[in-house]
């Protein structure tokens, strides 16, 4: 197992291009947060040539639906969720800018093609990890969608957020390369 | 004639909400710590180390374990003799549900709904409450937070007798391969078998209130279980599914009598967050 990387936020598209599956990362800046609705609404814009909210230009979206933040807290427990119920609006995105993606399980064809399309970059972090994950987040501020409630997008600064590369920009998937290792008939 | 105040059932229900969220059992723990030392991938032993931080921080800084707080899906056990005061049991669980995952900071997760606007409903109500009737005058509850990333995963299956335990084994085998990484492996598998098809649903998510790791009760079915859990782990998907050879902690089945013509499979998908709280709001004492 690799030495996990320091990769500064928002990623450099040179940088981005350069990480290859199975790439172990300490996420350390700025990205945003968005999920099933925000998705939709921000997809319906981009579809429509409207302008959208939000610059997404070379930003990571990390998609987690976070849990209230108590009192004296940035934010609640922010694991990531399922990507695949965002790989209907995640090729259009990356077309517009999107260079990364966190979040967890697995991606469609589609978005593959979007990835190597565009040198961008999907990282998994761990899923149900929850709590761990809400301490590497260190602000939390919305920036579009507040009537969403936990699925407002919002601009997180995290420090040493772990992740690993999923998908890179030559198209490998570490969800099919990892589990093949250990496959027994 | 043994009764319990409805705020009292209203009180316990927030109860079980927040600590189901904040604190993994035990048995999920042990289950991690096996797993550590069984798992060949060392992203694999990295993910269980991981898992027992985070079940750690979650119990003392009070975060919840996982932000998916999920759907509520309570199980209620009532003898016939059992009077609720001042209100009914469906009200009384609401208002539990919802002054739990509000005071709580739980995530609420419920659009109003299915089509139209999905508007949130702000505190995860309604519960999903399942009642069923007791042969002693007991009242028992059971909070299950499900989330959404394994129950989507989850499948019935209305396969016909002549499929036999090779059909059963093989829709189980591939609703765990195609869900791969989704359900945040690793995994408990809830697999109900017999009934109809409401029946084999509700089976299989009764074997995810089991005791992570007990063996039902029938040496036969106790047998097949572990075969399950043998092939699913064969797959090698692994832990968070970047390779390994444990993608599920266990594999618990329950059986039903069923139609002559039928073979009814329920497979409920649950995540390595494996919760539910159990509280006794009345022990059963004497037989009806």
């Amino acid at each position: 197992m690799s030495e996990a990387m320091r990769v500064n936020m928002p990623l450099d598209r040179a940088e981005a291009k350069r990480f290859r599956a199975g790439d172990r990362v300490l996420l350390n800046g700025k990205m945003l947060t968005g999920r099933d609705a925000a998705h939709k609404r921000l997809w319906e814009l981009a579809a429509d040539g409207k302008d959208l909210p939000i610059s997404i230009q070379d930003q990571t979206i990390y998609y987690t639906g976070p849990t209230p933040a108590p009192p004296g807290r940035p934010i609640g427990a922010a694991g990531p969720t399922t990507s695949s119920r965002m790989d209907k609006y995640a090729p259009l995105l990356m077309d517009r800018g999107l260079l990364g993606m966190v979040g967890k399980g697995l991606r469609s064809r589609e978005v593959k093609e979007a990835i190597v399309r565009n040198g961008a970059v999907y990282f998994g972090a761990t899923g149900g990890s929850g709590a761990l994950l809400s301490k590497c987040i260190k602000s939390a501020q919305v920036v579009a969608y507040p009537d969403l409630g936990t699925e407002a997008i919002r601009l997180v600064e995290v420090e040493d957020f772990p992740a690993i590369v999923i998908i890179d920009s030559e198209g490998e998937d570490l969800y099919e390369t990892g589990p093949k290792k250990y496959a027994r008939s | 004639m043994p009764s319990v105040r409805a705020s009292e059932v209203a009180d316990k229900v927030r109860e079980l909400c927040i600590a189901a969220a904040y604190e993994l059992p035990e048995d999920a723990r042990s289950a991690f710590r096996r797993a550590l030392e069984m798992e060949e991938s060392p992203q694999g032993k990295a993910i269980f180390e991981e898992l027992l931080r985070n079940a750690d921080v979650a119990a003392i800084e009070r975060i919840p374990y996982c932000q998916d707080t999920g759907i509520a899906v309570v199980f209620v056990r009532k003898g016939p003799g059992v009077t609720i005061e001042g209100g009914t049991l469906t009200r009384a669980i609401t208002e539990g549900v919802s002054r739990g995952y509000t005071d709580g900071y739980l995530r609420a997760s419920l659009v109003a709904e299915p089509l139209f606007e999905r508007k949130n409903t702000g505190d995860n109500t309604p519960p999903i409450i399942h009642f069923e009737e007791s042969e002693v005058d007991e009242l028992v509850i059971t909070v299950v937070p499900k989330g959404a990333g394994s129950e989507n995963m989850s499948k019935v299956v209305m396969l016909t007798p002549s499929a036999g335990w090779e059909g059963v084994k093989k829709e189980v085998v591939d609703a765990v391969t195609r869900a791969g990484a989704n359900p945040c492996p690793p995994i408990v598998v809830g697999v109900g078998i017999g009934g109809n098809l409401e029946k084999c649903a509700l089976l299989s998510k009764k074997a995810l209130l089991r005791d992570l790791g007990d063996s039902n009760p029938d040496p036969r079915v106790a047998a097949l279980e572990a075969e399950l859990l043998e092939a699913v782990n064969k797959t090698g998907i692994g832990p968070q599914g970047l390779g390994g050879i444990i993608t599920a902690l266990a594999v618990h089945i329950e059986t039903f009598p069923t139609h002559i013509a039928q073979l009814p499979v329920g497979i409920n998908i649950g995540c390595h967050a494996y919760r539910h709280k159990t509280a006794v709001l009345l022990r059963g004492e004497s037989n009806v």
